[in-house]
């Protein structure tokens, strides 16, 4: 079994939820919030609330989409923000730009539509996060393995989804480590393509600890 | 949370201990090694948490069950409690009130009574902590006891302050701006605040009698009692008897939904004894029950937990049709019971009740009684609604996820990672 020269490093991550002085009561407002919110809050309502609200498989992609759809009952527009998939991005600038510009789109189409008022308010918040070493390296597979299987939901999510905004690559820091520390290019390319969106992060992690056994069998 | 009038002699408060381990079958073993693992790095650091009452209340509660785990976790943790006299309870009533909108008509005197029991207790009490967490409005003027930017400072609101007397918050917001930090129950209970404000769900604790599993023979010897009948569909609304609960509406809606199905109706809930308007609803209610024998109004005692849980446990469908809400805990304890909830979109329920997702969001009677139709011709959405749920709250709105923010608050507070 290979070893790895640097260890993996798994870190215990918790996250504070900043309650911002921004809301928007209509799609002007968010288009507004959008552009002046700090890249905290577009973490905070992309990547976060992926993690947060990982159980929902169904139709949940970020907050912005569920705000247009249960507020405002904009469907076109919340499934127009759903698509965008936070996976093919490694700067929070290109979730900004692709937000704004699928609100300005809506905006010529629709725009009347921007100023209707909200059911509810949508308030900016932002992400606080806090990582501590877990403790404990893995340098073989089988020891990653062992590690993997005391993960906690949101370590993994800071693994996993989070790490491409840290990496600025599009991978994950399962992936980056499989195929530069032990030469696993096809495991770091099967892990890579595990969809967080048809998975809760349970089923995610378990799914990855599947093909980790295989690799550990062949 | 209710400034609920204390005695005069408590300060420091005895506590019953549930060890962390007990929550892993319900959570999982690395959600705990991961609280253990931040809380290493808070080990023999001391913080002291400060409220208006050891017992009754919502946050006496979550401090009974939170300040265990924590001296478990070796965070030093002390729990002291205010001291007043019955003028100066009148007066934080007067003002918990006032914040949530209600009338009052400031007095010089009530300002002086609060700042003059906020400065025996500073002399009483010790702020040798380095953490120190004000729980409310009633003894947030102990913030008078820093020195200098000595130790971190954060207030815990648990109320809503959306819409405060402005006169009332005024005078709070001088001594709220000397915190390092607030933390609110959701975002739209928060003020512009030049402070950061982090957002912190209120919590039920699972393994709580209100909340553990029950074995089936004891949920159905509660419905015997009650002479409820276990083989039709029952709709529950726990709730004080309070207009704002609009049990009235709950009863309408079932009306409604008993033309398409036989079903029966549980309004729940105590505080009719001793609130002279909560006996008015009640009969307001019965009266509107009529003579009908599927409509079981129960005004239970307060040490009901465990009845409260078998009925929760026992429903088919779960409704808050409340008017105005603080956060909902009785939506929480329902959805933690993998229940489908009927809640209306007000207060903290729609951070709950994620519509069509964790449970359905309603607007009106009819809207009500239309979802809950729909959810009893189908029972798959029922159930994922339901499972939904419970995952949601074992996210985000558990006791285990308070401690854990706690943690994770201190650590960034104090910039320790």
């Amino acid at each position: 079994m290979k070893t790895a020269e640097h260890p993996f490093q798994f870190e215990a991550a918790s996250y504070l939820t900043r309650i911002g002085n921004q809301l928007a009561t209509n799609l002007r407002e968010l288009r507004e919030g959008l552009e002046k919110c700090s890249d905290a809050s577009i973490f905070n309502h992309t990547f976060q609330s992926l993690g947060r609200y990982h159980f929902l498989t169904e139709g949940f992609s970020n907050d912005f989409a569920e705000w247009a759809l249960s507020a405002l009952n904009a469907a076109e527009l919340a499934e127009q923000l759903a698509a965008l998939d936070i996976r093919s991005y490694t700067e929070l600038t290109d979730v900004r730009t692709d937000l704004l510009r699928v609100m300005d789109d809506y905006s010529k189409a629709r725009p009347n539509e921007m100023e209707r008022h909200a059911f509810e308010p949508f308030y900016f918040c932002e992400t606080t996060e806090v990582t501590v070493p877990l403790g404990g390296e893995a340098r073989t597979l089988q020891e990653f393995r062992n590690g993997l299987e005391h993960l906690s939901n949101m370590s993994f999510h800071f693994h996993f989804l989070v790490s491409r905004l840290r990496l600025h690559l599009g991978t994950n820091d399962f992936s980056q480590w499989f195929a530069k520390e032990l030469g696993l290019e096809a495991l770091a390319l099967r892990t890579n393509r595990i969809d967080v969106y048809t998975h809760t992060l349970d089923s995610a992690r378990d799914l990855l600890l599947h093909y980790v056994d295989r690799e550990l069998a062949a | 949370m209710s400034a609920t009038k204390t005695e005069t002699q408590p300060t420091k408060t005895e506590v019953r201990a549930i060890p962390l381990t007990d929550y892993i079958p319900l959570l999982g073993e690395p959600e705990i090694n991961a609280i253990k693992t931040l809380a290493n790095r808070l080990a023999g650091r001391k913080v002291m948490m400060v409220n208006s009452t050891a017992m009754g209340g919502g946050v006496a509660e979550i401090l009974n069950r939170l300040i265990p785990l924590l001296q478990e976790l070796n965070v030093d943790t002390r729990w002291d409690v205010i001291t007043g006299g019955d003028g100066f309870f009148e007066v934080t009533k007067a003002f918990h009130n006032a914040l949530h909108g209600g009338l009052y008509k400031a007095r010089k005197e009530d300002f002086e009574m609060f700042i003059a029991t906020n400065e025996q207790n500073r002399a009483r009490l010790q702020f040798d902590r380095e953490f120190v967490v004000i729980h409310d409005p009633q003894p947030i003027a102990l913030i008078e006891a820093r020195q200098g930017k000595e130790g971190h400072w954060i207030w815990r609101c648990h109320i809503d302050l959306s819409m405060p007397n402005q006169e009332v918050w005024e005078f709070l917001r001088a001594y709220v701006f000397r915190y390092d930090a607030a933390l609110f129950s959701s975002p739209s209970f928060a003020r512009q605040l030049p402070i950061p404000q982090y957002l912190a769900y209120p919590c039920i604790d699972p393994l709580s009698e209100k909340n553990k599993d029950l074995e089936p023979s004891y949920v159905s010897s509660v419905l015997e009692k009650f002479n409820i009948d276990a083989t039709r569909p029952i709709l529950t609304q726990i709730s004080r008897f309070d207009r704002l609960k609009d049990p009235l509406g709950v009863v309408r809606a079932y009306q409604i939904v008993k033309k398409y199905v036989d079903c029966q109706l549980v309004l729940a809930g105590g505080g009719a004894a001793d609130d002279p308007e909560g006996g008015a609803v009640l009969a307001e209610v019965r009266q509107a029950a009529g003579n009908d024998p599927d409509i079981h109004i129960l005004d239970l005692p307060p040490w009901s937990a465990l009845e409260i849980n078998a009925l929760q446990r026992a429903s088919t469908i779960l409704i808050q049709k409340s008017l105005r809400e603080g956060f909902g805990l009785t939506v929480t304890e329902g959805l933690w019971k993998k229940k489908p909830v009927v809640a209306s979109a007000v207060g903290g329920i729609p951070s709950q009740v994620i519509h069509k997702q964790t449970g359905l969001l309603v607007h009106s009677v009819e809207g009500t009684a239309y979802q809950i139709r729909y959810l009893l011709s189908n029972p798959a959405l029922a159930a994922r609604l339901g499972e939904q749920g419970h995952e949601h709250v074992r996210e985000n709105f558990l006791i285990t996820g308070n401690l854990k923010r706690y943690l994770t608050l201190f650590l960034h507070t104090a910039a320790i990672s």
